[in-house]
């Protein structure tokens, strides 16, 4: 998200709050969000590819809505003209390119309104035989489930997302030779992943309430939380979508003050220690002790008022358009232990984490006839739910080590704590409890910032130097 | 009743008038601000605070970057901070030093060279002593563009940092009048350059149009927004540099100077006849010279390359077909001994081979040989007691 954006974002949620009324606000909410994810996409060197990734997602939510949907409908007709309205602005979206003046939302000249039309209809047909060949809404559930985590898997390998690079290349009859895993920038798929899961999973256990698709396809493109997240949780957002909302003075001051605070953390603080924080080019530069320090603890700082940054703007321009969007991040720097940084650290990344892989995967093992012991059971759920959180960020070694990392501390700590509960000490003295803490904080926050080495440098070899440098050796 | 106005009052909701009173009263603030920024011009005052020298160390080269962020390093216009950033800003002249600055272009800068690897780095590396006990040491003035008023430009600054010597490196392409005002380093400090033509009474316009004289509007906090930026970006770059050392971005690869030559033989509007003392910067050099005053300027003809490729009897290089480069030292020969300048023609002092990417930039071996001329030149200056201006070519 640029500044343009932002502005643009900000004014236009201004505006709808002011003009449009209750029951515009879907309306506007849906082709707002449509025109953003394709006005955000960055360019790709595929030919259209910057429009097929954003109609692409449009699909998949659609698709995701028509899979996850009950099977009464009682709103058959609005479904169908959001359907029609959701296909008239794709269609919108592809006729820029005839219009010169206008050309073109997209980073590109998108393709030719035939195609575009074309896709629309195969998409249609598409729904329509998932519908006729799975009456069983469960196998076509999982099936759902695991294709999203294979185009994942596909985008963040780098040799699978290089071999998608040339099929597609080969597609648009362009060199494959120039093929490389960066030209699928295919922008919020992570976040929409997540979305999609979480609902796939929420419709097989039947915790899912019944949504239009105009709902359905507003919460998953959710354009102020496209990019960046946090990932809302479907229950909730349509609570907010569902409410009367009018735009007062309090929500104007309230979400006006957390874009400034975003916009200050992110273009004013992040990108300005983007200048000297560590990276793969100064790691190799740099061999004093101290220095490698400065730029670690740059690159810790870095990364935490950028990605905060951008969830205050989210939540800012949320409250404008009516929205309480949940808090990502909540002071995780200043936390006494691991656990705590966690549950303050890209909150609701971990939650989602937390509610479909780690206590699943504990209560496997905890109901298992053979029961494993307790701390195993614990080490085995911490680390592989921190490898899997890892594996989203990319498909790499370093990824895979700084989610085992993480999970190791997890572990310590919660052995650690368990012992320290188990003593059942007398209550220490404020002054002991102070330092208690003070030693909490320096330790977390030092453990987090050497696990952001292996998190940002792209090789096991580079960061175990960068970790030599910083230890002195 | 003092601790009744102590007392917090109570949180009132923001109305539409609260929110229109923060927008108007935010406003006049900021055209306020505006309008004393642009009246101010504290752009040169702010250059002067500097985290170099303090916090970082400073820099052993001028700022200049056409790749900042591989760089660490980016390219200013405003001279207070660039030398603020220097070294020479934050080193106090001790009674033994004897101070040496040399100027010239980015063969002096030391372009595709570590800050190890230039004139500079190694006439320090030789630990020379004068005469009189002094222990030589060496400042990097050089600037990567060619223009004698760029140079002059930056002696003048110089000249506060109590100089023993300059040494002046220069190459005939500094000397034409087109040259003059070429680099953007002259046209953003049009003030200082008018000062200079009027003092020294040059033969550049002062009226020029590639000065780049700022509107009332681009001298407030939006029109030098982009300024503003870099001074904030290049203390931030600080930290790289006292991290790295690395201070430009050095490409592995580049194209070796041109060997084959068109049969071209002409140099801007100048003729074997027109080439004179008074058709190019010569007073530009005089102006600098002057400038100095007291402290000896000694004047190098820098080293280029000589191609032996096709049309090489009709050029030396790409920059300069041999008959003018041939005046050009008959006449720089000759100025110096008619003014008594301190002179020394190193033009053929370098092997063809040790040139990297263009007829002035060498290698670091070619530049270590250099700078042992210099710095025996400099030693047997010393030695005369700077009476001697009889410094002939190699």
């Amino acid at each position: 998200m640029t500044l343009t954006h932002l502005l643009v974002f900000s004014a236009t949620a201004l505006l709808a709050g002011v003009l449009v009324k209750e029951r515009g606000r879907g309306w506007m909410l849906l082709v707002g969000s449509l025109l953003a994810i394709y006005w955000m996409q960055p360019a790709s060197p595929i030919r259209n590819l910057d429009f097929w990734l954003p109609s692409a997602t449009v699909a998949v939510a659609v698709i995701g809505w028509a899979a996850t949907r009950s099977g009464e409908d009682e709103r058959s007709r609005e479904n169908l003209i959001s359907g029609i309205v959701i296909a008239l602005v794709v269609i919108a979206v592809g006729l820029t390119r005839y219009l010169e003046p206008l050309c073109c939302l997209t980073p590109t000249r998108p393709p030719q309104a035939t195609q575009i039309i074309i896709a629309i209809i195969f998409t249609g047909v598409l729904i329509a035989l998932i519908a006729w060949f799975f009456p069983k809404r469960g196998i076509l559930l999982n099936l759902l489930f695991f294709s999203i985590i294979a185009i994942f898997l596909v985008l963040k390998t780098e040799g699978l997302a290089q071999a998608a690079s040339a099929w597609l290349r080969t597609q648009t009859r362009q060199s494959t030779n120039l093929a490389s895993g960066l030209d699928i920038g295919w922008l919020g798929f992570s976040y929409v992943a997540f979305r999609l899961l979480h609902t796939l999973r929420d419709r097989l256990t039947g915790r899912l309430p019944d949504v239009s698709l105009q709902e359905f396809v507003i919460y998953v493109i959710f354009f102020p939380a496209f990019t960046a997240g946090p990932i809302d949780r479907l229950q909730r957002f349509i609570k907010d979508l569902r409410k009367s909302f009018n735009l007062g003075s309090p929500e104007m001051v309230s979400g006006a003050r957390r874009i400034l605070v975003g916009v200050f953390k992110k273009f004013v603080l992040a990108d300005s220690l983007a200048l000297v924080a560590l990276n793969q080019t100064n790691a190799s530069q740099t061999s004093s002790t101290f220095w490698m320090w400065v730029l670690l603890y740059a690159y810790t700082f870095r990364i935490y008022f950028d990605f905060s940054g951008y969830t205050d703007i989210a939540i800012g321009i949320g409250q404008l358009l009516g929205f309480q969007l949940p808090e990502n991040f909540t002071q995780p720097y200043l936390k006494t232990n691991l656990t705590a940084f966690w549950n303050s650290w890209h909150i609701t990344l971990a939650k989602w984490f937390r509610a479909y892989f780690f206590n699943p995967l504990t209560r496997f093992l905890r109901s298992r006839q053979n029961k494993l012991p307790l701390p195993i059971i614990i080490l085995i759920s911490q680390i592989s739910t921190m490898v899997l959180l890892g594996l989203w960020h990319g498909v790499t070694w370093n990824f895979v080590i700084w989610g085992a990392w993480h999970g190791f501390g997890l572990f310590i700590h919660n052995r650690w704590a368990e012992f320290a509960a188990s003593r059942n000490s007398a209550p220490q003295s404020p002054g002991i409890q102070k330092l208690y803490n003070w030693s909490g904080i320096f330790l977390t926050f030092n453990f987090v910032a050497l696990g952001w080495v292996w998190f940002f440098l792209p090789t096991p070899s580079l960061a175990w130097r960068t970790l030599q440098t910083l230890a002195g050796i | 009743m003092a601790q009744e106005n102590l007392t917090p009052k109570p949180d009132k909701p923001a109305n539409g008038r609260f929110i229109r009173n923060v927008i108007v009263k935010a406003f006049l603030l900021f055209v306020l601000l505006n309008a004393l920024f642009a009246a101010a011009n504290p752009l040169p005052l702010l250059g002067r605070i500097s985290a170099y020298n303090l916090v970082f160390p400073g820099r052993v080269r001028l700022p200049y970057s056409e790749n900042p962020t591989q760089a660490y390093s980016l390219s200013l216009f405003n001279l207070e901070a660039m030398f603020a950033s220097h070294e020479l800003a934050g080193n106090a002249k001790a009674e033994d030093e004897f101070r040496v600055l040399l100027i010239g272009d980015s063969s002096t800068w030391g372009f595709l060279a570590t800050p190890q690897e230039t004139l500079t780095a190694y006439i320090n590396d030789a630990d020379l002593v004068t005469e009189s006990g002094k222990y030589v040491r060496a400042y990097n003035l050089g600037y990567p563009t060619i223009s004698l008023t760029k140079d002059l430009l930056i002696l003048d600054h110089a000249m506060q940092y109590q100089p023993d010597i300059i040494v002046w490196l220069v190459t005939l392409e500094s000397f034409p009048f087109e040259k003059q005002l070429f680099t953007p380093l002259v046209q953003n400090n049009p003030e200082r350059i008018r000062s200079l033509i009027n003092e020294y009474d040059l033969n550049i316009n002062p009226d020029s149009d590639a000065f780049v004289d700022a509107s009332f509007w681009e001298r407030t906090i939006i029109g030098q927004r982009r300024a503003l930026a870099d001074l904030l970006r290049f203390q931030l770059y600080g930290l790289m540099w006292a991290a790295t050392g690395v201070d430009q971005y050095i490409s592995t690869s580049y194209d070796p100077p041109q060997i084959d030559f068109e049969a071209d033989e002409s140099y801007y509007e100048l003729t074997p006849e027109t080439l004179s003392q008074s058709s190019i910067a010569v007073d530009v050099l005089a102006a600098g010279i002057t400038r100095a005053g007291e402290v000896p300027v000694l004047v190098i003809n820098e080293p280029i390359f000589i191609s032996d490729g096709v049309n090489s009897h009709l050029r030396y290089n790409f920059f300069y077909p041999r008959w003018a480069f041939d005046a050009y030292r008959q006449l720089m020969e000759n100025q110096a001994l008619a003014n008594g300048w301190f002179y020394r023609d190193y033009w053929n002092l370098i092997p063809a081979d040790e040139f990297t990417n263009s007829a002035i930039h060498m290698t670091p071996s070619a530049t270590a040989i250099l700078a042992s001329e210099i710095g025996k030149t400099i030693q047997e200056l010393a030695e005369s007691g700077f009476q001697s201006s009889t410094l002939g070519s190699e």
